[in-house]
């Protein structure tokens, strides 16, 4: 069975309609980028997919192992396996990364019916994690992403796709605002995440950071809907001819 | 039409339940004068109503209608239901003073060991004992104010502590108000907190309920005074019942140099006002005062404050936060005055309401009247609901829409927590406050 399937999507913001009839198909293991211009709708996408209020879907469905996602509750969708990357992280003042990583944990495993965490194995997985991402155990006492750089802010949303251990995970212009060091350092992080049961959905503008997280599938987007597929060579192509040929279409 | 007003019902019969009174009421002599003085002049307003400026948000007429008769002293059953009630409110390595249902409970104290320079008296036994001076200063009353006035004519009991010149107190000070009573009735009491030169001292009031109580009223007036260079760390914890009325007055002075930490947090009481006075008497001294409103229902939380900066070179900092879920009602009247000696008084108060529903209600009402040229004062206020991105946020990394409002709920209220400097006092209020959140739901 397909992890996520998106069948003829269609989405309003208001009185625009923004997704005019998408459909996607993404198998566990598998890594497809989305690509595509500014307003082509690629956000609203993983934010139709993630639940986030204010979008109203008009027309077609989306499945996550063959059940209705638009019908879960944002938490019941992270708690079956979905995480969103988000572009723009949100500082949460008061509310201490840590605090924030445990309730966030145990609320999902709560809800998959699983035992909450021991603190002990917590804390080591928190602690092997953030190292590897190179994040200093201070910056875990801060309130989330209070004070953090563009780069950390990035750096925490894949500290938690580790610990979350999403099956699918979408991730938001990860690349933008980071310099080419972060890049690095947050695409070897994705990468030491991908498995045979994972998804991956790379939604970026920009072909650069596919040179680090190398997709099975690209897709381009435009005018809200996919205009075209093909393997990563897509990307390069792209590079060289851009996005001006899709949107005059 | 005031006159009118004054002789409601209401006047009536409290002018019957101040007779029946009397007989239970400590102190004769000059204090029973007082007390009658102070009665006349309730008797003469009437219960504050809302075309008195001072009460346009809380309009005690309309809220309370009628002041209950005087609780009965409490007898076994009672003590024992607030014996139990106690469990949850206890704070370990305090000394604790017990009223249940506005009587000293000395079964139910806990004033541990003696200690150089404290004394721990009740009102009743000073009022009953010779030492006029004090008398005098316990019944002292702004009877302009019409519930301190009633407090002043019913105060039935109370705690009176007094710490000598350079003493330096471990132990927190936690007097606990009980309300035990089975059937609709009022309790009246007054306390007095004076910290000599140089003291160090922390006081926590509880005002709880047993599981019983309900449609009581409760009446408390506290006079507190800090000598030069002292510190007072104060805590005041409202969890009345839900159906119980909380009156409550401070009146505070401050000497030199002294310093005066204050936190307040609301939970509990349909409906609570609460009106501390703070007089700056002595150059230098600093206050600084967290007021949290954690209300829900169609609860009434009112402060009043008066920052009084009579002297110059001193300074005052008022937070003021409130979360007000369904149709509950919060107010914050803050009044500074800095009078034409004060120079370089440095004064600030700040007000944030947090809206989790369409129909909560918040009043600011922020007054600065200043009469000295060379001083730095300013208020702010902001209202809102919670912030939908970090909602989404929250919940997008699983966590249930009330849990994600409740872990924002406590950043907001956190801040002023993080102000308790004391860590057992710190985790008894985030536990308060942490029962409110659990029976929100």
């Amino acid at each position: 069975m397909a992890l996520l399937e998106v069948k003829d999507l269609q989405v309003r913001v208001e009185d625009r309609e923004i997704l005019h009839g998408l459909s996607l198909t993404v198998n566990p293991g598998e890594v497809h980028a989305i690509m595509g211009p500014n307003g082509s709708g690629k956000s609203t996408l993983s934010h139709v997919i993630a639940g986030k209020p204010g979008y109203e879907v008009t027309g077609g469905q989306i499945l996550f192992r063959g059940e209705d996602l638009l019908e879960m509750a944002p938490d019941e969708r992270a708690a079956k396996g979905v995480f969103l990357a988000f572009q723009y992280p949100v500082e949460i003042p008061g509310v201490a990364t840590m605090n924030f990583l445990r309730t966030a944990l145990n609320a999902q495993r709560k809800a998959r019916g699983e035992s909450e965490y021991s603190t002990p194995d917590f804390l080591k997985k928190v602690r092997e994690v953030s190292k590897s991402l190179s994040i200093p155990q201070d910056m875990l006492k801060r309130g989330v992403n209070v004070g953090f750089s563009g780069g950390e802010k990035k750096r925490n949303e894949i500290l938690q796709m580790a610990l979350f251990e999403p099956s699918l995970c979408i991730l938001d212009e990860m690349d933008s605002g980071l310099d080419i060091d972060a890049l690095r350092i947050a695409a070897d992080g994705v990468n030491a995440l991908r498995s045979s049961e994972r998804a991956m959905v790379v939604i970026t503008h920009y072909q650069r950071l596919l040179n680090y997280i190398v997709p099975d599938y690209v897709h381009v987007m435009a005018k809200g809907s996919v205009v075209k597929t093909g393997g990563k060579e897509l990307a390069l192509q792209l590079e060289e001819s851009g996005y001006a040929q899709f949107e005059d279409a | 039409m005031n006159v009118v007003l004054a002789k409601t019902d209401t006047g009536r019969a409290v002018s019957t339940s101040f007779a029946l009174a009397r007989e239970r009421l400590p102190g004769s002599g000059k204090v029973a004068e007082q007390r009658r003085q102070a009665f006349e002049a309730f008797e003469g307003a009437g219960l504050p109503h809302r075309r008195i400026e001072d009460w346009k948000y809380t309009d005690l007429r309309a809220l309370m209608r009628e002041v209950l008769p005087l609780a009965a002293a409490p007898d076994a059953a009672a003590l024992s239901r607030a014996e139990a009630a106690l469990k949850l409110h206890t704070i370990e390595g305090t000394r604790r003073p017990v009223l249940v249902d506005g009587v000293f409970a000395p079964k139910l104290s806990d004033l541990g060991k003696g200690e150089k320079g404290l004394s721990v008296r009740t009102l009743r036994e000073v009022l009953e004992a010779g030492d006029g001076p004090l008398q005098g200063e316990l019944l002292a009353s702004d009877n302009s104010n019409p519930m301190i006035a009633l407090n002043t004519a019913m105060a039935t009991d109370g705690v009176v502590i007094e710490i000598a010149n350079g003493t330096v107190l471990e132990q927190p000070l936690h007097v606990v108000h009980v309300a035990s009573v089975g059937a609709p009735a009022a309790m009246f009491t007054r306390s007095l907190l004076r910290l000599g030169r140089d003291v160090s001292a922390t006081l926590v009031e509880s005002f709880v309920a047993t599981e019983g109580a309900k449609a009581y009223q409760t009446y408390d007036s506290l006079i507190v005074s800090l000598g030069d260079n002292a510190r007072l760390d104060h805590l005041r914890l409202i969890e009345d019942g839900l159906e119980a009325f909380n009156i409550a007055s401070a009146a505070v002075t401050l000497g030199a140099h002294a310093q005066l930490n204050t936190f307040g947090m609301v939970s509990g009481a349909g409906v609570s006002r609460y009106q501390p006075t703070i007089v700056f008497a002595g150059e230098g001294a600093r206050v600084d005062t967290n007021g949290v409103n954690l209300i829900k229902g169609r609860q009434h939380a009112d402060t009043t404050m008066f920052m009084d900066h009579a002297v110059p070179h001193c300074a005052s900092r008022e937070v003021f936060r409130a979360v007000i879920d369904d149709r509950a009602h919060s107010v914050f009247q803050g009044r500074i005055v800095v009078r034409p000696d004060a120079q370089k008084t440095d004064a600030k108060m700040m007000t944030r309401a947090l809206l989790l529903s369409d129909e909560a209600e918040a009043d600011n009402k922020p007054e600065l009247e200043i009469f000295a040229d060379d001083v730095t004062c300013g208020h702010g206020a902001t209202t809102g609901a919670l912030d939908e991105s970090l909602l989404f946020y929250l919940r997008a990394r699983g966590l249930p829409e009330k849990e994600a409002q409740a872990l924002l709920i406590q950043a907001f209220v956190g801040e002023a927590i993080e102000s308790i400097a004391n860590d057992s006092l710190r985790e008894h209020v985030i536990a308060a406050a942490q029962r409110w959140l659990e029976a929100r739901g």
